[in-house]
């Protein structure tokens, strides 16, 4: 099933930095998301648009992950001759994720 | 105490912080209007022009709030002084003389720093020295809660700063009410979280997380911004005004607490390096939420830096493809345009808006009815910036059939990159404004 029916997900900019937040509708599926979204699978959905490392946070006490993911922005968000600079929309990529 | 927080960012609405400010019962209203770039944006109007710089959306803010101020305990605190806080200040006594208001406000200056960096300085993003950067337009270092306190001490009802950090202008009258010592870390920690889910007004009330059929908010026409009751130990309940739409729930917060987190276990402020990794969030009740469990684990030893620099241009144009073949169409006029003048840019990119502009690929194949070509081109030239959207145009007797609705544009690029200063390079000041029986002290 699609990652959207298990979690919301919400993005935020730091320069040429992308964080994405991945929380679970239920913390029951937690390991789940644990399980599946791993760092090489993010790199692999996300290829051609983040082009830096990715660091991985689990959040247990609210049932989140945290990925951030570096020279994400195209240049960044006061640079990136891009539509979306600051990658706001990007949360919504992840969640087309099958798991 | 109970602070609340009127505007999440320079362009929000006004109505929810009218209403915080006339049904709220607050202590304290935040009103935090700067992004990364703002503040050089406005540093370039200052340039312009001596008594600007200071937030555009100031005077009609303070038109609609300083009426509903007078007669109340509440006091606000706001960045909107973002390059200029001294003109800020004077605009808004200007405002409440024509009013008949009496105001006091205080002026805190000293995150200008751009005269005391040297082109030795390292950026952190770019790993070159400042000095390899032209056309420096502004350096403002995020100051933090301390920088507040005189201000905080004084009688005056308006507190108005610069590039102060977002969570700080809610620690510091913590702070202030509580008594706090800037060495009582983990109280600190619990209330810059306070501070960081409120900074963002709307985004914890369910502005930002939407979604119909999936995550229902009700009331998005008459969203309401959060306010804190906080407890002398940092913990808070979260509720909003009675009666205003939007939601606060668990998952609001949730959203609310990893925006723009780097690392939850460290998260950087002025004042604090604080753990968000064992936060506690608890429902109380129908919009009530309260949050706890978040310590410190350290102290940070440096100033972050802004800094602003001209980045060039960016030219811009669009047109319209639609009906049968759009999607080929477009891509050939994209094609077109890149062969002829696609070399001239430092960066270039051809954009089909509804297939591939968000996320600059397609994750799904799909036959849009309508596709708008978007063409983009970075260069110092102004004579190149313009040619984009000329070419573009150009599309309509020069490109594929059926194009429409061409538009064009060229804007100036003010670029971000950081450094980090010593604290004890930063020279913080206090000024007072008054508006009293119509004469200004």
């Amino acid at each position: 099933m699609k990652l959207y029916n298990l979690a919301h997900c919400r993005t935020g900019d730091k320069g040429n930095s992308l964080t994405m937040s991945v929380i679970a509708y239920k913390q029951e599926d937690l390991p789940l998301l644990v399980e599946k979204l791993t760092v090489d699978v993010l790199k692999q959905h996300l290829e051609g648009i983040v082009l830096g490392k990715i660091e991985r946070y689990v959040l247990e006490s609210i049932g989140a992950i945290q990925f951030i993911c570096h020279q994400a922005l195209d240049t960044g968000v006061t640079t990136s001759l891009t539509m979306d600079t600051h990658g706001k929309s990007l949360s919504y990529s992840l969640l087309e994720l099958e798991v | 105490m109970r602070i609340g927080v009127g505007t999440g960012f320079a362009g929000d609405r006004i109505e929810p912080a009218e209403i915080l400010l006339e049904k709220g019962n607050l202590d304290y209203l935040v009103l935090e209007c700067l992004a990364e770039r703002t503040i050089a944006l406005a540093q370039k109007r200052k340039l312009a022009n001596n008594n600007l710089g200071y937030d555009p959306l100031l005077e009609k803010r303070m038109r609609s709030l300083l009426p509903k101020l007078a007669n109340k305990k509440t006091r606000i605190i706001s960045n909107m002084g973002a390059a200029n806080p001294i003109a800020g200040a004077e605009k808004i006594i200007s405002i409440a003389q024509e009013l008949n208001i009496n105001v006091k406000v205080a002026i805190v200056t000293g995150d200008d720093v751009l005269s005391k960096l040297t082109d030795n300085y390292d950026i952190w993003e770019s790993g070159k020295k400042l000095g390899d950067y032209e056309e420096i337009l502004s350096a403002n270092a995020y100051i933090g809660a301390k920088a507040l306190l005189d201000a905080l001490k004084s009688d005056a009802q308006i507190i108005i700063t610069g590039r102060v950090a977002d969570p700080s202008l809610f620690v510091a009258p913590m702070i202030h009410e509580f008594g706090w010592s800037l060495d009582e870390l983990d109280k600190i920690a619990q209330g810059t979280v306070v501070g960081h889910l409120l900074e963002c007004a709307g985004q914890l009330t369910g502005g930002y997380f939407a979604d119909p059929g999936i995550k229902d908010i009700e009331g998005m026409a008459t969203l309401g911004f959060p306010f804190a009751d906080i407890d002398s130990d940092g913990t808070a309940i979260f509720s909003k005004v009675e009666g205003t739409g939007g939601e606060l729930s668990l998952a609001t917060m949730k959203e609310q607490l990893l925006y723009e987190v780097l690392n939850p276990h460290a998260y950087y402020t002025p004042d604090i390096i604080a753990d968000f990794s064992k936060v506690k969030f608890e429902y109380l009740k129908k919009d009530h939420i309260k949050v706890s469990g978040v310590s410190a684990v350290g102290k940070p030893e440096t100033l972050k830096v802004s800094i602003g620099y001209n980045a060039g241009l960016i030219g811009e144009g669009e047109i319209t493809y639609a009906g049968p073949n759009a999607v080929p169409r477009a891509k050939l006029a994209g094609e077109i345009i890149r062969t002829r003048i696609g070399h001239l840019y430092s960066d270039f990119r051809v954009d089909l808006i509804g297939l591939n502009s968000a996320h600059r690929k397609e994750f799904r194949d799909t036959d849009p009815y309508e596709i708008r070509l978007r063409i983009a081109g970075k260069t110092n030239n102004p004579n190149y910036a313009s040619l984009v959207g000329e070419e573009v145009e150009a599309l309509y007797t020069n490109g594929p059939a059926g194009g429409g609705g061409a538009r064009k544009n060229v804007v100036e690029l003010v670029g971000i990159v950081s450094t980090f200063i010593d604290e004890q390079e930063v020279v913080l000041n206090t000024l007072f404004k008054e508006c009293n029986s119509n004469e200004t002290v």
